[in-house]
Parts: C-alpha cells; structure tokens; sequence
C-alpha cells in the first residue's frame, strides 16, 4: 500500500472537501475528522515499520519530470517517521485547540482549516521526500499556506510578520534552489534522487559552496543564531494553533534538512564546518535564553526559548557522535510537544484576557488551577525536568556533544540554567501571587481544552520516563547517516558524569 | 546581366500559417471599407478568431509534418523547429488576447476627438466604435510571427515593423484615462522608431562588413573577413540596441512602464505576452545564429545587460502604486532572467538545446501568465474605468476571493513560487545557465527574484490582509470571453506548474535541431 502518498491525499482531499462544506461548524467536525483518519493511518503506517529493517521504507518512487530528472520519490527512515508522527499528532490537537481562532477575525474559517490541512500533507511530503528536488518544492510550498494562516488570521502585526516569515525563508530557499542546480549539474547523474546523489560530490571546495547554500536555507528556517528574527514576529503575530505548526514542525524542517542534507551530501564540507555551526548554536543557546527572560509578550518569550532550543538541535546535530544525533531528532519531537503546549495553553490564557503581555496577568492558578497547572508542566518539560521528555533529548545531545566538544557542551549547559530562570519566571509572574483583578473571572480549561492539552501533557509524561521506542526507531537511522558521514563515536576518555540538570 | 532574373521560389505551404494571418488582416481592412458599421463588429471576431486559430492549426500541421531542415523563400525566413514553436505560443496568446479585447469597453469611440471635447462627448452619443482595432491586431500578430522566423536582417526589419506600426496606435486607444494612453502611444511611436532606426543602421554596418544580410553569411563572414572589425563591432551592437529595446531590456526599458500603464488593457496584455515571445525569438535567432561565431564579444554585454535589467525591474517595481506600471516592471525583470537563458550557451549542442528549450518553456508559462493577469486587471473597475492605483485594491481578497485568489496566484507564478508555471521556468533557465558556467548570474537571479517576490507578495498582502476601503472598487461580472481567459491562464500556470513534462518535451523536440541555418 502507498502508505506516503495516501497519507497527503487524505490531507489534500480533506482541504478541498472542507472549502466546500457551507457550513463552519460542519467544516471543523471534518477537518477534525480528516486529521484523525490521517493519525490513524500514520500510526498503522508507524506499527509496520521495522527499525532494523531497510534504510528507507514505504518507498514509492515515480518519474514526474524526466526533462530534469526529477521523481516523485517518497519513503521514511527512522528520523523522517518520528518527525512525520509528531507533524500529524500536532495536527487534530491544533485543529481542535483553533476551534474559536479563526472567527475572532471576521475571516473565512473554512479557508483557515483548509490550508491547516493543505499544511499538513506538505509537512508529510518535506520529511518523507527522497527526491531532493521534491524536498525543494514542498520545503518552499509550505511556505504559502503558514504565509496565510499568519498574515490572514494573526494578531495586529500580522502582515508585517507574515511578509518577514516569506521573505526571509524565501531568500533562504533560493540561494538554496542555486545550491540544488549546481549538485545536479555538478553530479552529472541525471537524477534527483537523494540516494544517487549521496557520495557524488568529492571535491571539497565544491562541497563546501553546495553546503552554504543548503545550509543557510536551513539555518534561516531552523532558524539559527543570527538568522533568527524572523521567528519571534512570526510565531507572536501568528493565531496559536498556527504558532505551534510554525515552531513545532516548520522549523524543524531547517534541523532536519541538516541532518539528512548537509551530513549526507557533504560529509568533508559538514566537518570542515562544524566548529563554526557549534558556535553559532552555543551563541544561539545562550543568547535565546537570555533575550527570552527579557521578554514581556508570551507568544515572543516562547519564540526565544525556541530559539535557544533549536542552537541544541543544531549541536546535536553537528557533534556527529550517535549520542547527540539521536538526542537531537528526539528534541525534535519533544520539543514539538513541549513547546506546543507551551503555545497551546498561553493561547488559551490570551484568549481568555485578550492580551499577550505578562504584566496584564497575576495569580491566575488561583482562578484557572488546571490551566495554570498544566502550563506549569510543559514548562517543565521544556526546562528539561527529568522525568519530563525533553530532559532525555537535551541530556543526550549535552552528553553526545561532550565526548567531542568539552567547551561547547560545558557553556551550552548554561542554558539549562538560564532555562529555569526564563520559565520559572513567567510562571511565577503569571500565575503566582495576588490575583490581577482583570482576571478574577477567568473561566478554567473547558472540555474541549482540556482535550487539547491532555494527550500533550500525557506524551511529555510518557516519553519523559519511557522514551526507549522512539529512540530503537531514530538510533539505527542516526548510526547510518553518521556511517556515510564515515565519523566513529570518540571512545570516552574518562566517564563522562553531566553536570548541571 | 541580360535581362533574366530570376523568380524566387517561395515555399507557400511553410509560409502558409502567416499568410493566413496577413490574408485575414487584409479581409478586415476591406470590411472596415465596405461593411456597414453594424455589421463590422460581428464579423471582424469570427474572422479574427477563425485566422488565428487556422494559423495555428497549420503551424501544428507543419510541426507534426516534419521540420525543414533548410530556410525557406530564399533563405529569407526560417520555419525550423523554435519558429513553429514561437509561432504556437503566439498564436495562442493572440488569440486569448482577441477574447480580451471582444469586450470593446476598453477602446475609445472615436481616437481623433480631442479628450473633454464635444466631439467626444458625440462619439459617446453613436456609440462609436473603431472596428480597426481587429485588423491592426491581426497585422501586429503577422508581425510577430516573421519577426523570429526572419532568417536575414531586411526580412527581421520589415517584420519588426509590421509588428510595431500597428501597436503604436493601438496603444493610444483607450477609452479611459485618454491622455495618458495618447502620451503612451507617442513615446512608444518615438522610441520604437529610434531603436528602429538603430537596428536599421545596424544592419546597414554588418552588410558592409559582411556583404550579406543573411544570417548564415553573416556568420560565416566572421571567419574570413579581416580588417573591417570596427564595422562589425558597430554594427552588432546598434542590432542589439534595437532588438534589445524590444524586449524591454535596460537601459531601454524606459518605455515599457509608460506604454503598459496607458494603452488599453488588452492591447498591454498582448505586448507583454506576444511580443516578447517574439522579440526573444528573433534576439535569440539574430545572436546564436547570425553572430555566434562572436559569441566571445556579445556574451560579456549581455551579461551586463541582463544583471542590469533584473536588478532595475526589480528594485523599480517596488516603489509602483499603478499595477499596470508594477506589471510593467515585472515584465522588465522577467526579461532580464530570460535573458540569462540567451546567455547560458555552452560548447555543444546538448547544451544549447536545453537553454533554448528552458527559454521557450518559460515563454510559454510567463506568457500566459501575464494575460490572466492582466485579463484580472480589467475586471476591477472603479467609477472612471480599471481600479489602477494599488491602493484600491486592498481588502479584495474579502469582497471577491475567487477573483483576488487567482490574482494572487499568478502572482505567485511570477513570484516563481513552486508548483506553479514559473517555478518550472525559472528553473529550467537557471539550471541551463549553471550547466554552462554562468553560476554568477545564477545567484544574482536568485536575489533578483527574491526582490522580486517582495513586491508581488505585496499585492497579496493588500488584497489579503488589508481592510477593504469603504468605497472600494467593484469587480465586474466578467464576460464569457474574459472569464475564458482567466480560466485558461490559470489552467495553464497550474498544469504547467504541477505537470510540465509534456510541454518541456515539445520544447525540446522544437530546440532539438537548433535554429536552420
């Protein structure tokens, strides 16, 4: 069965059927249905896949334009098939979490939940591509329906956000485009096929022009330390359920495309660029947690944290030791969960108060327990608790980076601190103390909330204490893409006991 | 010399597709003499309509036949493989055009009364109407269809000519804003006939040198003839200025913003689409094949004509409130990456066959394009005719989404977003350039298009996300042939944009022989 393909035709043939439901109520109930049957398909999809098994599976592979040698190929490793189920569980919570989002506007909301779904068989399509063309074109298609959901749904900033999030993954993509002509060309196999291109790029100088191009794309998409800026207008002017796709599953894109691309395709040019890509993830590191404790607007302040999150990916990534491989795609997922709660619940409390701002709010926990509660807990989580999922992922990526990195990992643990510092602190300002009298009447969580925040919080919960079956999928697919980068882990000089959580 | 000369055989049937155009026109200018004006009208379109769609069928006829290996009528035009494709895409453009046009609100009743007059105000009154209009279209399309096929320099003249004569004065017969389009048609007549006059002078200097006008002589000259360098370097240049000014290229871009913004909507739409294609037919035809053999010296030129022109379309268009201007500007830029293309030669034949082919592909996607664009353009009316400021448009994507989300769509395509015809354009024209080395150009494109990208999301921006005015602009309920027009362009730029292969195919086969010597 075409597992892939059926997966984005369900998305797409969903998004066209819910622009021609009449009704907007109606058209919720089935876009909410659409992304179930999809995470229901994924899952069956997900049971099947064998970790230990072929690199890719569930391949499918047609031509589409033989002129340029480009195919429709699909299939999912390990790291694709973790990203793809965080993309479509994130889907139906942010469908039922932007129930009210759209009507606040006076806007189409068929058109919102539309491209909500158009989204989601593109971000199927970006991490399941094995055709780097294809990868090209749903990794700068994407760009248009989140360009929408933002500038057409979004708060008061929203156009200019929305122009700034186009233009500048745009400009990312391009230079990009030139860097995937010039593989081709420079491959000279015909073929855009990712598995044919792998190894065909010898000369380093070569390889090290084609990986700035993608790698800059991806650094402004991830987006890394100093391509970020974009990123905290975006994700503070987009509608929440839009916020959490951005930050949760686009970004990721720009960490993955690290991983599959620059290491695989450029293996000499990966490592004659490690150090630099180390420093710009500690800066980022640090730098996002610090500038995120100094922000007074929610939506911004969790924008920063992922700012300062995505500088771990980024050196997980590029220690290139299976340790900080693995914890990094595993940060990409937790971080999906984790963050998108964080974007979930603070929507739900702007909703509520009309206002991104902490200083309007105080000692909303007295008033809304259960609200305050779980934000507490994807706080938490994204502070890396132990016993919370994140704290895996950034204990693997701190440990894999130190067996080759020491002073990268020892500053970056600084940011575990800083962390504590930024979440601790908004939560202490938002939900501790007297109660602000403009919240006195806040409603708690209703129903519907409630189950947009219980599968996240039980996700965290679970794959903080039991993260074993995502990691027998992503290690094997980490190993083998670290194999055709041809780096051995470092044999532990001394055993390595991690400071600092 | 005793008195025998010789006719010239011409091959009617290889000629025939502009024939039938010329035939036509020539049909219409008898019923402007001896139909009564009731009747002009009703059958200037079928006959318009039915020449067009003759020629093309009989370019497909002469496609499917097989291509002629050698120029026709003496060697003064070349029915080869890029001529029948060219002619195709024109074909098609004119006639998409002509259903523009159909909705005669657009032309003036009567050109020679002097706007705010009294006369005017009588026109009205008939409800005059100039018919000719039909006619002059059909001479500009005949034109078109020499001017690349045109395998010397006389024949590339005359053809130029017939193409320009009549836009000049369709451009100055719009019913509204009518100073501006008379202003339009003035500095396009002036201009045009400049550059004319250059690539007249041109052709003049490089017979000197060479002795011929014909394109194949021309270069074999290049070889063999010494000592008249300075001739050939003049003259290829003045070539190049006029052909140049045609498409628009800077720094002879200067009338395109003018012309588009005053002459009358569908007229500008059959500029922008039609006449590029043809004018990049014959730059392409004149360079690779009358002075390829100094490719070494024109190349360098180009490439800073083509970085010129991408950069001032560009950044230019940004600052435009007229929308009819922006699109100008856009089509400036987009001559510039086509240009890139003309460029991206290399040393075999493989390779200019995929720059040609990527360059006729990006003709056809660009060219439909622009006339849905435009064809959307006519749509939005204010009280004294088309909403041409930018700032009426905004918050249309609430008042009419269907017709605000096309439009944004095409923008897209320009934008050469993926998944729409100009992604594949871009792409096929980049990736040629790349291929032959000119990766420079190559980046410079990609920021251009970036640049680009800015002032079209722009727009989208405006329609999307802003408020709609209180007084905004209505949309006309489109008639049969407008709306077929924008459906047919945004069919296009979809199946162009999701499946290209079957027309990248044709471009091939049409590029696989090169032009005929």
């Amino acid at each position: 069965m075409p597992w892939l393909s059926t997966l984005m035709g369900v998305s797409v043939l969903g998004a066209l059927g819910v622009t021609l439901v009449r009704n907007d109520k109606l058209a919720k109930q089935f876009t909410l249905v659409v992304s179930l049957i999809v995470l229901a398909l994924t899952v069956a999809m997900a049971v099947q896949f064998s970790p230990n098994g072929d690199k890719f599976q569930f391949a499918e592979t047609y031509d589409w334009i033989p002129a340029f040698g480009v195919h429709y190929g699909v299939a999912v490793d390990g790291i694709a098939l973790v990203l793809i189920l965080l993309s479509v569980i994130l889907v139906p919570i942010v469908v039922l979490a932007s129930w009210h989002d759209a009507e606040a506007g006076k806007r189409s909301v068929r058109t919102y939940f539309s491209l909500l779904l158009v989204l989601e068989a593109m971000m199927i399509g970006v991490f399941a591509a094995t055709d780097v063309f294809l990868f090209y074109v749903f990794f700068e298609a994407m760009l248009i329906p989140m360009y929408f959901m933002i500038g057409s749904y979004g708060g008061a900033q929203r156009s200019y956000a929305a122009v700034k999030f186009l233009l500048y993954s745009l400009f990312g993509g391009l230079l990009m485009l030139v860097a995937v002509i010039a593989l081709y060309s420079i491959a000279g196999k015909g073929t855009f096929m990712f598995s044919d291109l792998v190894g065909t790029i010898q000369d380093v100088t070569t390889q090290k022009w084609l990986f700035l191009g993608f790698f800059i794309a991806f650094a402004i998409k991830a987006p890394l330390w100093p391509f970020h800026t974009w990123l905290p207008d975006a994700a503070a002017q987009a509608p929440a359920g839009a916020a959490v796709l951005l930050v949760g599953v686009l970004d990721k894109v720009g960490t993955y495309g690290m991983l599959r691309f620059c290491l695989e395709l450029f293996p000499d040019a990966a490592k004659f660029f490690t150090p630099l890509v180390i420093t710009l993830s500690v800066i980022g590191i640090v730098y996002g947690a610090i500038v995120a404790i100094g922000q007074t607007d929610m939506k911004r302040l969790i924008a920063y944290t992922s700012v300062s999150h995505f500088g771990f990916i980024a050196m997980g990534v590029f220690a290139m030791t299976t340790s900080a491989g693995s914890g990094a795609t595993l940060y990409m997922v937790n971080h999906g969960f984790s963050t998108g709660a964080l974007f979930l619940i603070a929507g739900f409390l702007i909703y509520r108060r009309g206002s991104q701002f902490i200083a309007d709010y105080g000692g909303v926990q007295k008033v809304a327990p259960i609200l305050a509660g779980t934000f507490l807990v994807a706080g938490l989580s994204s502070l890396s608790l132990p016993g919370l999922s994140t704290f895996v992922s950034e204990f693997m990526v701190l440990t894999g980076t130190y067996q080759r990195y020491v002073v990268p990992a020892v500053i970056a643990t600084v940011g575990v601190i800083l962390a504590a510092i930024y979440i601790l602190w908004m939560y202490q300002r938002t939900m501790n103390g007297p109660t602000a009298e403009s919240v006195k009447s806040l409603p708690d969580l209703n129903a519907r909330e409630k189950w947009v925040v219980a599968p996240l919080v039980a996700l965290l919960l679970v794959f903080g204490f039991y993260p074993k079956p995502l990691l027998d999928v992503i290690n094997p697919a980490v190993k083998d893409t670290l194999s055709s980068v041809s780096v051995t882990d470092p044999k532990p000089a001394v055993p390595v006991a991690q400071e600092g959580q | 010399m005793n008195g025998t000369i010789q006719a010239p055989s011409i091959e009617y049937a290889l000629l025939a597709p502009v024939l039938v155009v010329f035939g036509a026109a020539i049909v219409g200018v008898l019923v402007e003499a001896f139909a009564p004006r009731y009747l002009r009208s009703a059958i200037h379109l079928p006959l318009t309509l039915l020449s067009l769609a003759g020629a093309f069928a009989l370019a497909v006829w002469q496609a499917v036949k097989g291509v002629p290996t050698k120029p026709a009528a003496m060697g003064a035009v070349a029915v080869d493989g890029p001529a029948l494709f060219i002619w195709g895409t024109i074909l098609i453009l004119a006639f998409v055009s002509v259903l523009l046009i159909k909705d005669e609100e657009h032309f003036v009743g009567s050109a020679a009364a002097v706007p705010g007059s009294a006369e005017e105000e009588q026109s009205l009154v008939e409800r005059a109407a100039h018919t000719e209009v039909y006619p002059l279209l059909l001479f500009a399309v005949g034109g078109m269809l020499l001017f690349p096929a045109a395998n010397d320099l006389l024949v590339a003249f005359v053809a130029l000519e017939v193409m320009s004569l009549p836009l000049y004065l369709l451009c100055g017969l719009a019913r509204r804003r009518r100073l501006l389009s008379q202003e339009a048609a003035v500095k396009y007549f002036l201009l045009g006939a400049f550059s004319s006059a250059f690539f007249l002078y041109g052709t003049a200097l490089i017979y000197g040198y060479a002795g011929s006008v014909d394109l194949a002589k021309i270069n074999q000259a290049l070889g063999s003839v010494g000592g008249q360098d300075t001739l050939l370097y003049i003259g290829a240049a003045m070539l190049g200025v006029g052909l140049l000014f045609k498409i628009g290229a800077a720094p002879f871009q200067s009338w395109k913003p003018d012309v588009y913004q005053g002459s009358p909507t569908p007229i500008t739409a059959l500029m922008a689409s039609g006449t590029l294609v043809a004018a990049f037919g014959a730059l392409l035809r004149v360079f690779w094949v009358g002075l390829g053999g100094l490719d070494w010296d024109w190349r360098p030129v180009l490439y800073g004509v083509a970085i010129l022109t991408m950069v001032v379309g560009a950044v230019l268009a940004i600052t435009q409130t007229d929308i009819k201007r922006m699109l100008a500007y856009s089509s400036i830029a987009h001559g510039g990456f086509l240009l890139i293309g003309v460029i991206a030669t290399g040393h075999t034949q493989a390779e200019n066959t995929s720059a040609l082919s990527g360059l006729l592909f990006y003709l056809v996607a660009y060219g439909f394009t622009t006339v849905g664009a435009f064809a959307i353009v006519t749509m939005v009316r204010d009280a004294g005719g088309e909403a041409w400021h930018l700032s009426r448009w905004a918050g249309l994507g609430k008042r009419s989404p269907l017709l605000a989300g096309t439009f944004a769509f095409f923008l897209l395509a320009f934008a050469g977003i993926p998944l729409t015809s100009g992604f594949f354009g871009k792409y096929a024209i980049f990736q040629a350039a790349v291929a032959n080395g000119a990766t420079p150009l190559v980046i410079i494109g990609v920021v251009a298009s970036a640049v680009a990208a800015f002032f079209y999301v722009r727009v989208i921006v405006l329609m999307f996300f802003s408020d709609p005015a209180a007084d905004g602009p209505s949309v006309v309920l489109p008639s049969r042939g407008t709306a077929a027009v924008v459906g047919i362009a945004a069919l296009a730029t979809v199946v162009l944009g999701v499946y290209p292969q079957p027309v990248l195919d044709l471009a091939h086969t049409a590029a696989q022989s090169l032009f005929v010597r």
